[in-house]
């Protein structure tokens, strides 16, 4: 193998980590603070829509971003509002948002007229950073600063132990004059903004296009990189790139004439999931989450 | 008196249903405004396609047919206590274990229950290791079966492509055999008898719930996990249970979908006679507050809202997928338990006003 095709592999791989990094180091902040949200995938598919509109409208690959971290932030307060105030339950509020996803993007994207595709005009897409050796998206570094950021705001702030506190014993962090739901509900809009920029990325910097199947999945193995990370944002960070290793393989072998002929195609799309469950799998045991991880809070 | 307040309060789940399903509803006219359709239009079309004539009862009740067997899955898994999305997978795998039963030559009857039985358990095998993966390793059932349902439609894809490909025509795998087909109910209609082994399994499923030991333990098991474990019933019994009576019965709806929907009887590439008939099932199993009763109900509610949703593209050129928009509102107006108060509240406020 030449040294371009590493780079290559490389290269793609780094891309294939944002979107999953971004979305899990947002569910961490949620989950740390006792939320549970598996409507991931919906709010990466619509915040790609809504970034594609938006930065097309705009003629802004900015605008776009914003656009889908708006929308991302509307659905966070919704499941936070629906699983605190209101007592929901936090499973059944998430295969609501997927299921609403599915069918809201589905339904745009025929209304637009282009069934099942829509894509974002050259100059209102991300433009890349060249690297001499080939170009990466500036995403990439905004994810790691975000992660060590999220990392920080974790464990070494005071607002971080406010958020552990609300999720591992809520009852204690009341008392204590946390306003419980109210963190809650901010934790949840600040995964949904996380999310919305992943899902945003997806159409307006990575793939230029919106489809209705762009996610894939990410949303759910975002939240497997979670598990794997044991809610630390700097090892979500190491597992988007494992997970986006295997999606990046999977697209660039896909299109490696030598390689195609002995693997079928259909084996190497599997790679990423099977990936995912091995990883998971392994990672569990040592992992401990929040005690009061999917629990609605009842002041008694 | 009390008899009839009990007979009220077991009405509370039906009327919640039926409130979120007005909300839901409400929701899609509102999104139909806001790109420039009447609502009353679409939804008299969409009512009247599915519901209005002997024939739109019968594709309703056909498309119902596979929604009542993939949300059996996701309600028997509830009533555990587990989170089963799952049955999307499952139910690739059994469609195309029936199709492969077709490449032997057996006697009518004798085909057809090869065929299920096949099916069911290359649904149990394919739901086993979702559930030793959380007995063994403690991964959650939400990530590994998403998991495995993208592993299922990529093999899918593979199996329909390479290996029960069609001869004659690549684009769709072989037909079930003559002899394992199962025939229409009436002439000209896709409902067919798939519909009588999805009641036969709504059925078994009450029994085995609400009749036997086994099934007084999965739903122990769902209502309190310790007080189970005190009581001696075991936990990873239960998700085994839960998982592959799930996995058999997902197996049975990719079976009836291809052994009895005319015209093809195969597998199309890119599947499109199968695909999300398990996300469906969720919001079918949910609608239907995951009782087998409910659920027969909320199929046809919802069976028939895709065969209107078809009508209703055509004539006021509303797109298919409002429906699917519909099912999500509804699904999060019911995870919602303060919904059915809020509007209680307002009625008593209302009343007192009067």
């Amino acid at each position: 193998m030449e040294l371009a095709h590493v780079w290559g592999i490389l290269f793609i791989s780094l891309h294939a980590m944002v979107p999953i990094t971004l979305a899990a180091i947002g569910e961490t902040i949620e989950e740390s603070a006792g939320l549970f949200n598996i409507g991931l995938e919906g709010i990466l598919l619509l915040s790609a829509l809504t970034g594609a509109l938006g930065a097309e409208a705009s003629g802004s690959a900015t605008i776009g971003l914003l656009a889908g971290m708006g929308t991302g932030a509307l659905i966070g307060l919704l499941f936070g509002v629906i699983n605190t105030y209101l007592k929901g339950s936090q499973l059944i509020t998430g295969v609501g948002i997927n299921l609403f996803a599915f069918g809201f993007v589905a339904l745009l994207l025929i209304l637009l007229g282009a069934p099942g595709f829509h894509s974002v005009p050259r100059d209102a897409q991300i433009q890349l950073i060249p690297l001499g050796v080939g170009s990466l998206s500036p995403l990439v570094f905004v994810t790691v600063i975000l992660a060590i950021a999220v990392w920080w705001l974790l464990n070494r702030s005071q607002l971080g132990l406010k958020i552990k506190a609300v999720g591992e014993n809520p009852a204690a962090a009341d008392v204590a004059g946390i306003r419980v739901n109210a963190l809650r509900v901010g934790t949840a809009i600040a995964a949904g903004v996380l999310a919305g920029l992943a899902g945003a990325y997806l159409s307006v910097d990575w793939f230029g296009a919106v489809t209705k199947e762009i996610t894939a999945g990410r949303g759910f193995i975002a939240l497997a990189t979670v598990v794997f990370s044991g809610l630390n944002p700097l090892l979500a960070l190491l597992g988007g790139f494992i997970f986006g290793f295997f999606d990046g393989f999977a697209t660039w072998i896909a299109t490696y004439p030598g390689i195609k002929k002995i693997i079928p195609w259909q084996f190497v799309a599997m790679a990423p999931y099977v990936v995912t469950l091995l990883v998971v799998a392994g990672a569990i045991g040592r992992v401990r989450f929040p005690k009061g991880l999917g629990v609605p809070y009842l002041r008694e | 008196m009390s008899s009839f307040r009990q007979f009220l309060q077991r009405l509370n789940p039906l009327a919640e249903s039926l409130l979120a399903g007005v909300i839901g509803l409400a929701i899609g006219a509102a999104i139909m405004l806001g790109f420039g359709y009447n609502p009353v239009v679409a939804y008299a079309s969409l009512f009247s396609g599915s519901f209005g004539s002997v024939y739109s009862w019968a594709e309703s009740l056909a498309n119902a047919t596979p929604l009542i067997l993939t949300a059996l899955t996701f309600a028997i898994a509830m009533r555990g206590g587990l989170f089963n999305i799952g049955a999307e997978g499952q139910l690739y795998i059994g469609a195309l274990a029936a199709v492969t039963v077709s490449l032997i030559h057996l006697p009518p009857p004798l085909h057809i229950i090869v065929a299920l039985a096949a099916a069911m358990i290359a649904g149990m095998l394919w739901s086993l290791p979702v559930a030793l993966l959380k007995t063994t390793r403690g991964v959650h059932e939400v990530i590994s079966t998403i998991m495995f349902n993208w592993i299922a439609h990529f093999f899918a894809f593979y199996l329909i492509a390479n290996v029960l490909t069609d001869p004659k025509r690549g684009e769709k795998t072989i037909s079930i055999a003559e002899t394992s087909r199962l025939g229409r109910i009436m002439p000209d209609a896709s409902l067919n008898y798939g519909l009588v082994v999805a009641l036969v399994a709504v059925v078994v499923v009450l029994f085995l719930l609400w009749r036997t030991t086994a099934g007084f333990e999965l739903r122990a098991t769902g209502y309190n996990p310790e007080s189970a474990n005190y009581a001696g019933i075991s936990w990873r019994k239960q998700v085994l249970r839960a998982f592959l009576i799930g996995g058999a019965v997902a197996g049975l709806a990719g079976a009836v979908q291809v052994m009895g929907r005319p015209p093809t009887y195969a597998v199309l590439s890119g599947m499109p006679q199968l695909l999300n008939l398990g996300f469906d099932g969720i919001g079918v199993a949910m609608i239907g507050r995951n009782h087998p009763v409910g659920i027969v109900f909320a199929a046809i509610f919802f069976g028939g809202l895709m065969v209107g949703g078809r009508i209703m593209q055509f004539s006021p050129g509303v797109p298919l997928e409002l429906v699917r928009v519909v099912e999500g509102v509804i699904i999060l107006a019911l995870a919602v338990p303060e919904l059915k108060r809020m509007f209680s509240f307002l009625r008593t406020k209302i009343k007192g006003r009067g």
